[in-house]
């Protein structure tokens, strides 16, 4: 297993969680409270180097790994997930592909930015028409005119694409079409576009339920000009690409999910020992001690389903179906956790001033983005050996 | 610019602190030990300070093996060395002893300046800064809210119940300073891994010319005579309004002396 208690990794996570203790806790409700995102707070965790974790040194990152991103995930979404989503997609999504997959002048231009979180990455793949379903529900194209790629299409739910301090985003596109035993298929590949780009348009903001401090948008390319030199990698890799990011990308989220699990034993934990009902603390009744020690269960488990999810990536080893496996299983904690907790809590878990009622609305995202829990089982299966569809 | 940072371990404030029974001095061992909050304003000044001017920050703490968590914390926040003053001997030492043995470990290191909290949560004595000032001979500069070095020449603003000083020396000196400072950053993983490989210099009394009569218990010229655990904390009193609350209020607080 994974050192967790190895001491770079126990510090860093110490670090973090008084960072959230003390920096992000006293303010976010506010923040998402009016919606808004937090550059504050975005700036101070890229001050200490949150958004670097995982990337070299050389690029100006904190040369640590993505176990290290996992744990710093695990630690702010105990307080918070939209500072969390904010963190995971500028670096899982955003930065690791052009670390992956970029040329040397791609990383060169981009990665020292992103690894200071005075940029931030965005990858868009979603469309309207479908997110998993590629490229069936795929309808963005891009062509090659006059040495420059013509993007025109849609994407739909990107997060941290329409920031202030938004530098680039990942767009897949149908690049073209080729021959696959004896069908023709598109070709999927992945083009760079830097914010401010002519003809790339950031509606605005959408109302959601919950992750009210971060920013997700819709995206829209009319004759979208970049220089050919944008595509990232090789041209019809991009389908390869994505399902490597969103592999890892699942152990990510993993982790945020494990983090918000968390931060509902600890409230519930604290709130059940000061609350009185009935003339005793409500930490006495069998009711609510069963309560939290299923949601010390949940959380449990799901935090070894990610810790080895993340061993395996880290050693080479495949990792698609433990990270599916973690992603299903945290999801699912976080979502049985904020309801338990918010009953805990009554009439208070509904209320926005407390986190569980954060808690609350950011659990059920964790159940559909990055995969479906649905996608997660499919996955499951297939690397079981059953029929694809 | 040499700039040498105190900083001393403390028992968590947040978790509950004890004395021994047996010679009435703190259990190291019943609670974490963190870094005293005040001293991460030091680091962190310290390090702006090295940012601005150039230099090397060192830190030095007195304390037993534990202490080195410590150290490693402010050298994850940025110092390049740390000393760690560590021997049987200084356990149960005094504030007076303490700056003893620190000015002669401080002697031993040399510096332009030395900074660190204005005190520290478990004692809370607030002197050190003003005895090592005096034992090594430089100016004092406490309770500093802005440092600013020019050469030679240290200025800072001294908080005061009526607004700040403006209090200017020459260095070499020792400034202590208040949370008003700066906002000490967090650790990054780069930080975090650098400070296992960084220097930290361990010594004894003997390597820091420390007399052994002269610190420890035995030496203190203060002394626990007596400690008794604070009382359990008192139900509440709950004021019903009935029409009068404020007034009910108002006199809870008259007899409580708040108001």
């Amino acid at each position: 297993m994974l050192d967790v208690e190895h001491d770079e990794y126990a510090e860093l996570r110490e670090s973090v969680a008084r960072f959230a203790r003390e920096v992000v806790a006293p303010v976010i409700g506010d923040y998402y409270e009016r919606c808004e995102f937090p550059y504050d707070i975005v700036a101070k965790m890229g001050a200490m180097g949150l958004f670097g974790l995982p990337i070299p040194e050389e690029y100006g990152g904190m040369g640590g790994d993505y176990f290290a991103l996992c744990l710093a995930l695990e630690e702010l979404a105990r307080v918070d997930s939209s500072v969390a989503i904010t963190l995971e997609a500028a670096v899982s999504l955003g930065a690791m592909p052009i670390l992956r997959f970029g040329t040397a002048e791609q990383k060169a231009r981009w990665l020292p930015r992103l690894a200071t979180g005075e940029m931030l990455g965005a990858f868009g793949l979603t469309e309207p028409g479908g997110g998993t379903d590629v490229p069936g529900g795929m309808r963005t194209t891009a062509t090659l005119d006059g040495g420059e790629w013509v993007i025109n299409g849609s994407k739909a739910f990107i997060t941290n694409s329409g920031t202030d301090i938004t530098g680039v985003v990942g767009v897949a596109a149908i690049t073209g079409h080729r021959e696959r035993g004896g069908r023709t298929v598109p070709e999927i590949s992945t083009i760079l576009v830097p914010a401010g780009t002519p003809g790339f348009t950031v509606s605005k903001k959408y109302s959601k339920v919950g992750w009210s401090a971060s920013d997700t948008r819709e995206l829209s390319f009319s004759d979208c000009r970049v220089p050919e030199e944008n595509l990232l990698g090789e041209r019809g890799r991009g389908y390869a690409q994505f399902l490597q990011t969103l592999d890892e990308g699942r152990v990510a989220i993993a982790a945020l999910s494990v983090g918000l699990a968390q931060g509902c034993v600890d409230e519930s934990l604290r709130y059940a020992g000061e609350r009185v009902a009935f003339g005793r603390e409500i930490n006495r009744y069998q009711a609510i001690q069963f309560k939290i020690a299923d949601m010390e269960v949940r959380t449990h488990t799901a935090r070894l389903a990610y810790h080895h999810a993340a061993e395996r990536m880290l050693a080479g080893l495949p990792f698609k179906k433990e990270a599916a496996i973690a992603k299903l299983v945290a999801s699912n904690a976080a979502m049985d956790n904020a309801r338990d907790a918010t009953q805990i809590f009554g009439g208070y878990g509904f209320m926005n001033e407390y986190p569980v009622g954060r808690f609350y609305r950011d659990a059920k995202i964790l159940e559909i983005g990055e995969g479906t829990s649905e996608v997660q089982r499919m996955l499951i299966a297939r690397e079981m050996g059953v029929p694809g569809a | 610019m040499n700039i040498v940072v105190c900083v001393k371990q403390v028992p968590d404030t947040a978790t509950e602190r004890k004395l021994r029974s047996d010679d009435k001095t703190l259990d190291r061992d019943a609670a974490d030990g963190v870094v005293n909050e005040l001293d991460e304003y030091a680091v962190e000044e310290a390090l702006r300070l090295k940012e601005a001017h150039g230099g090397e920050v060192t830190v030095l703490t007195m304390g037993p093996a534990k202490a080195t968590d410590t150290i490693r914390k402010a050298l994850a926040m940025g110092a390049d060395k740390a000393v760690h003053l560590s021997d049987d001997a200084l356990h149960g030492s005094d504030a007076l002893s303490t700056s003893y043995a620190m000015a002669q470990a401080l002697k031993k290191i040399g510096f332009d300046l030395v900074i660190l909290g204005s005190e520290s949560t478990d004692a809370r004595t607030g002197v050190l800064a003003a005895m090592l000032a005096e034992r090594l001979g430089a100016p004092q500069l406490t309770l500093a809210r802005k440092v600013e070095v020019d050469g030679s020449a240290i200025v800072i603003e001294r908080i005061t119940d009526y607004g700040y000083d403006k209090v200017e020396a020459t260095l070499p000196a020792v400034v202590s300073v208040v949370e008003k400072i700066n906002e000490p950053r967090y650790p990054s993983f780069k930080g975090i891994m650098a400070a296992k490989k960084k220097p930290v210099e361990t010594l004894g009394i003997a390597d820091a010319s420390v007399d052994a009569s002269a610190v420890g218990l035995a030496a203190a010229y203060s002394e626990v005579a007596e400690f008794s655990a604070a009382p359990p904390r008192a139900a509440g009193t709950v004021v019903k309004d009935e029409g009068d609350g404020g007034a009910k209020a108002a006199d809870f607080l008259a007899s409580k002396k708040f108001i």
